[in-house]
């Protein structure tokens, strides 16, 4: 007998061939077929949904209520709208504590706050004690249309930017299993990214927001679809302290760790200096960084290199499964 | 300056790679020097050495140095039938273990019987723990490690016995470093012209273990740090030990490393785990390779607890060549398998799972010695790699 097993949420290929195999063919039409972060409908709106399963529901820098506003919100922008509005089901265990819930709704409604966004449709569902984990949440958005990305116009040279530090939402959850007995004062960068949507104008070809799999997985991604190569300097990515010093001591890649406020954004070559200066004027942009080309000289076609510290030249190929860290 | 920058200092590594040619100059062939410890395998190809030392007349092989790796099928399946048979039962284990594959799957593909679940943990201890803490439940630690991890396995079962914390138990694949080298040595199936020793294994062990392989094999070796400087430093020990003829165990991580290795340790893990006859995947039956609980410890064991019967046998995927990765007679590229059927996504044996499996970081890291990307190697260097990588 065929069944779920745990791998299929894994995001690793399990996942890709469930999508491409059995979802896309079932409900076989063109707004699913791109797989993107959010489907642009007819009269300019861009749709999209998520659903919200983390654990602890509590970590520093966030909650399941925030995370589940910005990550929609995020989807949206990245794909070239601007976010208006998000449904939000909520499915509760019996016996969560009423301060929990009543803290998480506050959350919901201060993200919503700084995104922007209205909440305009709900629905709560309450399952028996054991049946779910404390609380699920799922939200949909809807946004205008400002921009469509152009993937078609990536050129070799066209630069690769990240909008800031990558890895802290992933550490800072992984922390509050405390399962590594770590202590750290890292905080999940958890945000929404609308300040982003100005430089649809300004030269951004394509955006995504570096969630699961984190930067690596998402540009992998990206190199699959262009008839070029990428080529990412590992000197030049932004990498805080605490994230530097985790991955040292737990032996994780930061290029696998999730953002939950982090863009990685395709730039028209000949204004990526003017993006890069304007991201770091606004408040979340601070740290951005130029951190790659896409390439027609190095590497092949739909590959993603890695120039490593020391020179060398590595591929870069997207997550396999969830982060393990090894073992001696 | 820190510490760290001053092992990974590319003036430092350039300096030494300079010396390592000026003294395999002369050599006839490639000096092959066999690195244990997968750690070490890791480092050798994420800094792009594995490349660099070629070109200076060093062939780096790896070892049987990954516990996941080296750890037999029998074992990792009676792990699975554990989960999916057993109802109430908590298999405890390190993440990369989840995805070995086996003729009846992986534990991650598996579905657990009911109310029995797989729990994925970073130490030995938050398995106890977990046991402390779930009475109603059975909690199962499956542990694969060398002499780094054995003496915190070692721990939990001591504990667990004064705890008396009765639902936990340990179903082990404890392994021992100096063994398998010996049987590889006495194989011949591959020349090995010095050891790299493991850094941290040494922490505990001490270097006396190895002193066999300089007496008895007259092979040269050096104990080596994790960082690419130690790993250079070390090759220039092996390489002059060659040049001097006279083997030895030479100490290059003496920041961490002590001679006689670490007494509490070494103290722990004779109080609680007695020396047995072991299977290794790819090196058949070793005479005192592995460890197991004792016998005051018997109700800890998981294998005597819930009357496993674990035996050889049991045979890998369908054209899977660990066993001989693992030997050192294969290198993971040589593999019809090798990033075909065979990827950290479909992976048909564990050496392409472990993050230190040798197909795996070769698969991850090597990318100049696939080939896929033929401009990458500039001309003049693409010629030097051919003609040193014999």
């Amino acid at each position: 007998m065929k069944e779920v097993v745990l791998e299929l949420g894994s995001g690793g290929k399990l996942m890709r061939d469930f999508i491409s195999r059995t979802i896309v063919p079932a409900f076989s039409n063109p707004y699913l077929k791109n797989l993107s972060d959010a489907s642009h409908l007819p009269s300019g709106i861009a749709f999209t949904t998520d659903s919200y399963v983390v654990d602890p529901i509590f970590f520093p820098g966030g909650d399941i209520g925030t995370l589940a506003v910005n990550g929609t919100v995020n989807d949206l922008v990245v794909s070239g709208a601007r976010p208006r509005f998000l449904s939000l089901s909520l499915i509760l265990e019996e016996g969560l504590p009423w301060d929990v819930l009543e803290k998480i709704l506050n959350s919901i409604k201060r993200a919503a706050r700084a995104a922007l966004v209205t909440i305009a449709t709900g629905d709560t569902k309450v399952v028996r004690r054991g049946q779910a984990d404390k609380i699920y949440i799922n939200t949909s958005g809807i946004g205008r249309i400002i921009a469509r990305p152009r993937v078609d116009r990536i050129r070799p040279g066209d630069a690769v930017i990240v909008t800031g530090t990558l890895g802290e939402h992933s550490l800072a959850v992984m922390l509050a299993r405390s399962e590594f007995r770590l202590e750290s004062r890292v905080r999940s960068d958890c945000a929404p990214l609308g300040f982003l949507l100005p430089f649809w104008k300004k030269g951004a070809l394509w955006m995504r927001d570096i969630t699961r799999g984190g930067l690596a997985t998402v540009l992998s991604e990206l190199a699959e679809k262009i008839p070029h190569a990428m080529v990412i300097e590992e000197a030049k990515i932004p990498l805080s302290r605490p994230v530097r010093s985790a991955a040292e001591i737990l032996g994780i890649d930061p290029l696998f760790l999730a953002c939950e406020g982090r863009a990685v954004l395709i730039v028209a070559g000949d204004r990526a200096e003017r993006v890069l200066k304007d991201l770091r004027i606004t408040k979340q942009g601070k740290q951005a960084g130029l951190i790659g080309r896409v390439d027609d000289q190095i590497g092949r076609q739909g590959e993603l290199l890695l120039r490593t510290v020391t020179g060398g030249l590595r591929l870069l190929e997207p997550l396999t499964s969830e982060l393990l860290p090894r073992i001696c | 300056m820190s510490l760290k920058k001053e092992f990974r200092d590319q003036r430092i590594t350039a300096g030494l790679l300079k010396s390592i040619s000026r003294k395999t100059r002369g050599f006839p062939h490639a000096v092959r020097i066999m690195e244990v410890c997968g750690t070490h395998t890791m480092t050798i190809h994420r800094y792009g050495l594995k490349g660099l030392l070629e070109e200076s007349g060093v062939e780096m092989i790896s070892g049987p140095g990954c516990p996941v790796c080296i750890t037999p099928n029998e074992i990792h399946e009676a792990a699975l039938l554990m989960l999916t048979d057993r109802e109430n039962m908590v298999l405890a284990t390190f993440g990369d273990m989840t995805r070995v594959p086996t003729g009846k799957g992986s534990l991650q593909t598996a579905v657990p019987a009911r109310s029995s679940l797989l729990k994925i943990v970073y130490s030995p201890e938050e398995a106890l723990d977990l046991a402390a803490s779930r009475p109603e439940k059975e909690v199962v630690f499956f542990g694969a490690g060398f002499e780094t991890t054995i003496p915190s396995i070692a721990l939990t079962a001591k504990r667990a016995k004064e705890e008396e914390i009765r639902n936990f138990s340990v179903l082990s694949a404890m392994w021992l470093i100096p063994p398998p080298l010996r049987a590889i040595l006495e194989a011949g199936e591959t020349a090995i012209h010095g050891f790299l020793y493991p850094g941290h294994v040494s922490a505990v062990i001490g270097s006396k273990p190895y002193e066999f392989i300089a007496r008895e094999f007259r092979i040269p070796g050096a104990i080596a740090g994790f960082e690419p400087n130690d790993i250079l430093l070390a090759t220039v020990s092996i390489l002059d030990q060659i040049r001097a003829g006279i083997p030895r165990v030479d100490l290059e991580y003496k920041r961490v490393v002590d001679p006689a290795g670490n007494p509490r340790a070494l103290a722990l893990m004779e109080e609680v785990l007695e020396i047995k006859d072991a299977h290794w995947r790819g090196l058949g039956i070793i005479p005192r390779s592995g460890l197991k609980l004792r016998e005051s410890l018997a109700p800890f064991d998981a294998e005597i607890k819930f009357g496993l019967s674990i035996k050889p046998g049991s045979t890998d995927l369908p054209g899977c060549r660990c066993g001989e990765v693992l030997r050192g007679i294969l290198s993971p590229a040589q593999c019809p398998l090798f990033s075909k059927k065979c990827s950290p996504d479909s992976p048909q044996g564990p050496c392409m799972v472990s993050f230190e499996g040798a197909c795996y970081i070769t698969h991850k890291f090597g990318y100049s010695q696939k080939k896929t990307g033929t401009r990458a190697v500039p001309e003049e260097n693409a010629g030097r790699i051919r003609k040193t990588g014999r």
